[in-house]
């Protein structure tokens, strides 16, 4: 096309709107990354240069590192954590797109109703339902248990809303040439609209699993077997240990944010990927 | 392959009737075109067929089994769709593939059923590509695979070359011909296009807001449409229509009385009764242009050359007659100015009198 072989109007000429963009972005950047750094730069001193502020440490070492890495219990925790926010990520990715794809897609008396009733969940905050979770988990024996820590997130509202929005955009046609294909409809959600929401799936696999890899208010009510702590409740209960040990808790922050940029990379791509595929259809 | 039977066949949406009691029998091998306007209920006739929309009430057969509540996937019927409704997200082959998916077949089998359909439609240098990457005409052909691959007794085409250039679409239908005449399977075809219509069907069925107003082969849709719908909707350009009355066994023209001449007219077919208001409808092929020697016809039309349209093999010329225009085809070696006076002549064959109020064809 002509479009792209014309050169950028932009090209070599700096805007005044542009400089002023970019210094906000470059500030806000800084805002954001100040404590992602100190965060680095304090589990590279020892305990007695934590108060010391410089970004560069004057002496850095690996020993907090080393320490935290071969403490068992970090390890455990880190595990707890990667188990519980890899199944409540599948879980969402699987029944929130179903129950999203049935909302989408199908007519059915009272669809408008579930549909409010699941939205309007979104409005409660998380704070207001622990009390009812844990009244629930308790009655029914999951305190101190996965399944406890797990159970509130396996079904998410925004999950359902997120993935009706985008199945409500695949067209109607996809479905009703595998449906005279001859594919029973799982098969037409698994093999055809699934794929087709793919940058959807990818967005709520990301938010899902930082989500549970962060959460720590309904991790802390539900265990208090140490050994079921997922890792946010784990560090911070090295911090009211004995004195607060902030070297060791950075150096686990810093340790528990490797997962999730390794996440994000990895679901990237098919973001990327998937709004490429939603130009093509039809 | 098998016949398709429709008995009272009824469409409602709610309250809102969009098919009022469809009859047709489409048999098993034939080529049948759906046409009308857009809204009259084709596709929704179409997709009763498929099993995509339940049918309110009447009967529906394939191959004398009455599948009314059978689902799409046990009705085995193949549909091409308008937009294709090929995936983005695989390739040809993998297109082609989601026909058999139902299939026993092995997965050797299934590759060589997938090759063998590619080479029938040209596709085999893309079978790996994906639809993305195909033009128009390739993501049709496509489409049309995936219905050919397996064995379907019959196949539904829903516009299916309407996002297709004309030249593209000229091609498609060529191919879908041949297609025909090679599998000999019942096909049920959708479209707007009435060019496509007649040189695709073995019968024709025109419909308007839910019923079928006719059902024909084309040239017999063609030279006696049963009404004045049919008439203009079949040939291009539409056929000339001229209002008039019957005054005891003589037509009258009123205003156009001075330029249409049709005393050479022997009799009108027997009991028009007198006062009736009529249509009178000629063709602009059927009219014949009349210069210097003054050929016998029975029907003879002067008018005013408004515009003239010249086509390379013929040319269409546009009349200003006293009341209202006419069309004419005229020999491409003629050329005419506008204001010009000409002459036309008609046989009285091809003079088809509709009833004014009923529109039907009374003569
Ligand atoms: N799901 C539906 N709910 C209500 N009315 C519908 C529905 N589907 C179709 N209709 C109505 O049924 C009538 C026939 O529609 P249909 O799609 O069969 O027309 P068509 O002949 O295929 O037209 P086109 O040539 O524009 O495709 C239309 O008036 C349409 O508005
Ligand atoms: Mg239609």
């Amino acid at each position: 096309m002509s479009e792209s072989t014309k050169p950028l109007a932009s090209y070599g000429t700096i805007r005044p709107g542009r400089i002023v963009a970019w210094t906000i972005l470059f500030l806000g950047g800084i805002v954001m990354m100040t404590p992602l750094l100190f965060m680095f730069s304090t589990s590279l001193k020892s305990a007695g240069h934590v108060y010391d502020l410089r970004l560069i440490p004057d002496q850095p070492t690996l020993a907090n590192y080393i320490k935290v890495l071969s403490d068992g219990r970090f390890a455990r925790w880190f595990v707890n954590s990667t188990l519980i926010a890899t199944i409540v990520t599948l879980s969402c990715l699987f029944f929130d797109s179903l129950v999203a794809y049935t909302l989408a897609k199908f007519e059915f008396p009272g669809r408008r109703v579930v549909f409010l009733a699941i939205l309007s969940t979104l409005m409660i905050p998380t704070e207001m339902l622990v009390i009812p979770w844990y009244l629930m988990a308790s009655k029914l024996g999951w305190i101190d248990s996965y399944w406890g820590i797990m159970f509130p997130g396996l079904v998410t509202a925004f999950g359902v809303f997120l993935m009706k929005q985008f199945f409500e955009t695949v067209p109607n046609d996809f479905l009703e040439a595998a449906r005279v294909d001859g594919l029973n409809e799982f098969a037409i959600w698994w093999k055809v609209a699934l794929p087709l929401v793919t940058p959807a799936l990818s967005a709520l696999a990301i938010f899902t699993f930082l989500g549970n890899w962060t959460a720590f208010f309904w991790p802390l009510i539900v265990t208090t077997d140490q050994t079921l702590y997922t890792l946010p409740v784990g560090l911070s209960s090295f911090a009211v240990e004995q004195s607060i040990q902030w070297e060791l808790i950075m150096t686990g922050a810093a340790l528990a944010t490797i997962p999730t940029l390794a996440i994000f990379l990895f679901f990237q791509r098919y973001i990327v990927r998937g709004v490429m595929l939603a130009g093509v259809k039809g | 392959m098998a016949r398709i039977e429709l008995e009272q066949i009824v469409k409602r949406f709610g309250s809102l009737t969009t098919v009022h009691g469809i009859d047709l029998t489409i048999e098993d091998g034939e080529f049948v075109v759906l046409v009308g306007p857009s809204g009259c209920g084709k596709s929704t006739t179409l997709r009763m067929i498929a099993g995509l929309e339940a049918i309110s009430s009447g009967t529906l057969r394939i191959g004398g089994e009455v599948v009314n509540d059978h689902e799409p996937k046990h009705r085995n019927i193949a549909m091409v769709f308008q937009n294709y409704a090929i995936y983005p997200h695989l390739t040809v082959a993998q297109n082609i593939g989601f026909g058999l998916y139902t299939s026993r077949l092995s997965k050797a089998e299934k590759q060589a059923r997938i090759r063998e359909t590619a080479r029938t439609l040209s596709l085999e240098p893309y079978l790996e590509r994906r639809p993305a990457a195909l033009s128009g005409g390739q993501r049709q052909r496509v489409a049309i695979g995936r219905a050919m691959v397996r064995d379907p007794v019959a196949f539904l085409f829903d516009e299916p070359l309407s996002n297709l250039d004309a030249q593209l679409r000229a091609q498609m239908r060529l191919e879908i011909k041949q297609l025909h005449q090679r599998l000999g399977s019942t096909i049920v075809f959708v479209t707007h296009d009435q060019v496509e219509a007649m040189s695709l069907a073995d019968r024709i069925v025109v419909m308007r807001e839910g019923r079928i107003l006719q059902v024909g082969a084309p040239m017999e849709l063609y030279n006696r449409p049963a009404d004045i719908f049919t008439a203009r909707f079949i040939g291009t350009p539409e056929m000339n229509m001229i209002d008039a009355t019957i005054g005891d066994g003589r037509v009258d023209l009123g205003a156009n009385a001075a330029a249409i001449d049709v005393s050479g007219l022997a009799s009108l077919p027997g009991d028009l009764g007198a006062g009736r208001s009529v249509v009178l409808g000629v063709r602009p092929q059927e009219l014949t242009l009349l210069n210097g020697e003054h050929r016998d016809f029975p029907i003879r039309i002067e008018g005013k050359v408004r515009v003239a349209e010249p086509h390379g093999s013929e040319t269409f010329v546009l009349l200003d007659l006293p009341a209202g225009q006419i069309v004419a085809r005229a020999p491409s070696t003629v050329s005419f100015k506008a204001g010009d006076p000409v002459f036309f002549g008609a046989t009285a064959e091809s003079l088809r009198i509709f009833d004014k109020q009923t529109e039907k064809l009374i003569g």
